[in-house]
């Protein structure tokens, strides 16, 4: 078939906060601008914009991807928004993917960004419009309901425990205290802090849970031929796989994500990856909960089913492990505005292979990374393969 | 290469900013209303739970039988013409206890929402709905549960026709 | 490597002031249905990859995307959501499959306008929360503003608009499919109330429902599987300025933009010649002509003279909205691109009934996404290959 070759030459993020004075194009465009200036250029160079963000009703503003856009250095440039839920983060680098592998464009520019902290009084209440405005709203369900109800199936399962999912979250939070962007790093959380946090939504806990953030994150891609112009290292989309199930999310079993599966099949298959737990070096499973890691972990093939708890319980997935898992301390230590967070795990993969990863660096020269993100209603994965 | 330019910082506000009265800010809502369509399949099935009825539907090429019922089959992509009345009994295939409200209010006495696959309906075929008479610790996952409807009168073709699932 | 991209099946349902027997999942299966049986393919077998066209507040439901694949056949399949106008659904597939990755794709897009209870709020939850919306005016004062310059560049008159409603109207009688087809004198639309001045509410397309399907392939599968393929021959897309306050209200620089790139990727170096028709925006009877302009099938000087003359009239030199448009069809708001594309594909194939065009070969389709966005997409579409 012959794919054209697309890389990633520069990357550029926000802190992730709580509540960012910044507007949402604030937000935006510092991102850009961080993107540009990490691989010197302008925004005159850049032939075209995808943007991608979650719902509109954080940020109170319909077609919200408009209003992003001039931030986004959209002005003049076509432009388009892309929206897959909370696993947009990892797909709108797929959608810059198709934009240049077309061949219609060279350089293209990649953003992310989230702004929940608008809505009021808590970003939370926002999720009850996902459901079924029919046969489920009128029950007033809690976006924390489906996650608890997934974890709950998960545990019961496989018979894994809280004590050893709480693994998941101080791994993840103590990477964290090594981003110099995250909200919520803590070199020093324990497994008992988690399990001493505020029951939400049994089995859900606090500590379990990513919290609501503002922030952005933006990559620029390129084609082959200017990649290389730019940057002597280059880092290469080598496999991108996606795949939506169905929406009747009440009609499939929760305890394992298939949908992952199929997206990461389609990725291993494009990358030419046929043993991706010994060629993946790096992963970066979506984490909005601890448990999600595990459940993404065994979607992406990187551990049997029920197992991928071992992996944390070997060390394995420390980050001078076998197979370290978000080294970057994912959206449970950086951060979680929304779509900018999985965006945030692909500029980690970036960095991370070009040794550019600071204190969060992965020893002994990784090859190649994945990154996954996950989103609606326990329904759509999103896969990127990275490699040098 | 300047490496810490990456990280750009921002002005983080923290919530005390909004009581001092220091930040101005605006405040705005969305006022419309939607009324949508419910169109023939769903429309069936509220009609039938005015009734006391939960109702699927069944593909007549993969034999799948499904709730809510549905006008075609997405793994087949064919026409579905039987909707067929279900029991409103069965087990529970997951289930929480939530303390917290979809508008983040804390409650003492958690709710219970749970996937029940409904008898009748295919394996792992379930609804979204809630537990109650229980004790919360008691629910556990293969519960079999039984639904408790409001009265005839009260009834309006809702999904909350059905007031909750008990302990069969 | 031929990277060209075809349209091989198209499929709609509608449209209507309202569609209360179905729900957008059932006219969309309905429309998917008419599409892959158009284009001869089944779809959990043959379609590769899917994309919706949507945004939330439209639907009042967040994460929408949530809700698309089952009525598509795209279970578990590589689906995605873009947030734009149907063209840019369209364009996005047309990307995919150069690309290589994928040979069939197939595009949706609908309206269920009639579920808003209050369409205009939504429309005003677009403008900007701390500059504009504060101010409170109905947010379509934003096409009065932009009308009343049109009207004072190229000394065209509220009557001349109110000729392109005639028009549009008109034709619609021709086409089954359409919701608002009236033959209504140009009195009788002057005697509207203005909305916002110059602005006649009659100037207004109303909103309709509807679900269209269409599917694309790359040439070595669309001449497989079809023998009208209808090629895609170039593409252009742009963004001018989201503010109110920075952006050109004299002309559509995002228009100019967007038909530069189309007409230079299919070799257009003189549109009112190598195209033979168009269907563009006229959710404001205003912007068809100063759309026209921006594609360069016009200029401001000769606009109104064109306009007078009838040249935009079904038997005229230049067909524009021979489907009736959005004023004549109905306004499917961002589903009005894919509206717009089938009026292309069947005029090209011939099978347009009695509002068939005389042998066209070549076609443009253009929207745009409403008030208050600069964000426009262009496609020029041809029955032959070379």
């Amino acid at each position: 078939m012959g794919l054209r070759k697309v890389a990633v030459v520069g990357a550029g993020m926000t802190q992730f906060v709580r509540r960012a004075q910044e507007t949402p194009r604030e937000l935006v465009f510092k991102a850009v601008r961080a993107a540009l200036d990490s691989c010197e250029l302008s925004i005159k160079d850049i032939d075209a914009v995808c943007l991608g963000t979650a719902p509109d009703t954080f940020d109170g503003v319909h077609m919200n991807g408009e209003y992003l856009s001039d931030g986004a250095g959209a002005f003049g440039k076509p432009y388009i928004r892309s929206y897959v839920g909370g696993g947009t983060g990892v797909f709108v680098p797929i959608q810059g993917w198709y934009h240049v592998a077309s061949g219609l464009f060279d350089l293209v520019l990649v953003v992310a960004e989230e702004k929940m902290s608008s809505y009021y009084p808590h970003a939370q209440g926002a999720f009850l419009t996902i459901f079924d405005h029919t046969t489920e709203r009128p029950l007033k369900p809690n976006l924390l309901w489906i996650f608890a109800l997934e974890m709950n199936r998960y545990m019961s399962t496989y018979g894994i425990t809280k004590e050893e999912i709480a693994q998941v979250s101080v791994l993840h939070k103590r990477n964290a205290a090594d981003h110099p962007a995250a909200l919520l790093g803590d070199k020093n959380i324990t497994v008992k802090d988690v399990l001493d946090s505020e029951v939400l939504a049994w089995p859900v806990q606090r500590l379990d849970v990513s919290p609501v953030s503002d922030g952005a994150v933006a990559i620029i891609l390129a084609s082959e031929h200017v990649a290389r112009r730019i940057t002597d290292k280059p880092i290469w989309i080598e496999g991108v796989g996606w795949s939506l199930d169905t929406a009747y999310w009440t009609n499939r079993d929760l305890a394992y994500p298939r949908y992952v599966e199929v997206a990461a099949r389609m990725a291993y298959e494009m990358a030419g990856i046929k043993e991706p737990r010994k060629e993946i070096h790096i992963a970066e499973p979506y984490d909005p909960f601890d448990y999600k890691a595990l459940h993404h972990i065994e979607g992406l093939q990187l551990a049997d089913r029920g197992k991928a708890i071992e992996l944390y319980l070997s060390g394995s997935a420390r980050r001078d492990g076998n197979l370290p898992i978000c080294p970057s301390g994912g959206l449970l230590g950086v951060g979680n505005p929304i779509a900018a967070a999985g965006l945030m795990k692909i500029a980690e993969l970036f960095w991370q292979l070009r040794g550019e990863a600071d204190k969060r660096q992965v020893a002994g020269s990784p090859q190649k990374g994945i990154a996954q993100a996950w989103g609606d209603l326990m329904q759509v994965g999103t896969v990127v393969i990275m490699g040098k | 290469m300047v490496t810490g330019n990456r990280y750009r910082a921002l002005n983080s506000l923290p919530e005390s900013a909004f009581h001092d009265g220091k930040l101005l800010y605006t405040f705005d809502q969305l006022n419309t209303h939607y009324a949508w369509d419910c169109g023939v399949a769903i429309g069936e099935y509220l009609a039938k739970l005015r009734e006391g009825i939960i109702i699927g539907a069944t593909c007549s090429h993969c034999h799948r039988t499904m709730v809510p019922p549905r006008l075609f089959c997405e793994y087949c992509f064919r026409p579905i013409k039987n909707f067929i009345p279900l029991q409103d009994t069965g087990t529970i295939l997951t289930f929480s206890l939530c303390y917290v409200t979809w508008d983040v209010q804390r409650i003492e006495i958690p709710e219970i929402p749970a996937v029940i696959a409904i008898d009748g309906a295919s394996e792992n075929h379930g609804i979204l709905h809630k537990i109650g008479e229980v004790d919360p610790h008691a629910v556990h996952i293969g519960m079999r549960v039984k639904a408790v409807w409001k009265t005839p009168e009260e009834r309006s073709g809702d999904i909350t026709d059905i007031l909750y699932f008990r302990p069969e | 490597m031929n990277q060209d991209v075809a349209i091989v099946g198209v499929g709609w349902e509608g449209f209507s002031p309202t569609s209360v027997d179905y729900s957008y999942k059932e006219l969309i299966y309905l429309a998917a249905n008419k599409a892959y049986h158009d284009a001869n393919i089944d779809p959990r077998r043959d379609v590769e990859s899917f994309i919706s066209v949507a945004e939330d507040f439209f639907e009042g439901t967040s994460i929408f995307d949530e809700y698309t694949p089952d009525q598509l056949g795209a279970v578990l399949k590589p689906m995605h959501t873009i947030t734009g106008e149907a063209l840019h659904g369209l364009i996005s597939a047309y990307l995919m499959i150069r690309s290589g990755l994928f040979n069939i794709v197939a595009v949706e897009a609908h309206s269920k306008a009639s579920n808003i209870k209050s369409i205009t709020e939504v429309t005003r939850y677009a403008l900007d929360p701390i500059y504009q919306r504060p101010l409170n005016f109905h947010p379509e004062f934003v096409a009065g503003l932009e009308m009343q310059r049109f009207l004072y560049e190229s000394k065209c008159s509220v009557a001349d608009c109110s000729s392109i409603v005639q028009k549009n109207l008109h034709n619609a009688l021709s086409n089954p499919s359409a919701a608002y087809a009236f033959e209504l004198s140009e009195k009788e639309l002057s005697e509207a109330d203005f909305l916002a001045y110059p602005l006649l509410e009659s100037h207004i397309a109303k909103p309709a429902d509807g679900a269209i399907v269409i599917v694309l392939a790359s040439a070595e599968v669309a001449k497989q599987i079809t023998k009208q393929p209808i090629w895609i021959k170039g593409v252009g897309w742009c963004n001018d300025s989201y503010p109110l306050e920075y952006r050109a209200w004299d002309e559509l620089r995002y228009v100019q933009k967007a038909a530069k790139m189309a007409y230079s990727q299919s070799h257009i170096a003189n549109p009112i010649e190598n195209i033979d028709f168009a269907e563009i925006d006229d959710i404001y009877a205003y912007r068809e002509a100063l759309t026209l302009v921006a594609l360069g099938l016009a200029d401001e000087a000769t606009i109104r003279g064109l306009i007078r003359e009838g040249c935009f009239y079904p038997e005229g030199k230049f067909p524009v909205n021979v489907s009736g448009g959005s004023l004549g069809v109905g306004n499917l708001f961002d589903a009005n691109g894919a509206q717009k594309t089938v009026e292309a594909v069947l005029q090209l194939r011939g099978i347009a009934g009695a509002r068939q065009l005389n042998n066209p070969r070549t076609a443009l389709v253009q929207s745009w996404r409403g008030i208050p966005t600069t964000s426009t997409a262009v496609m020029v579409l041809s029955n032959e290959e070379k």
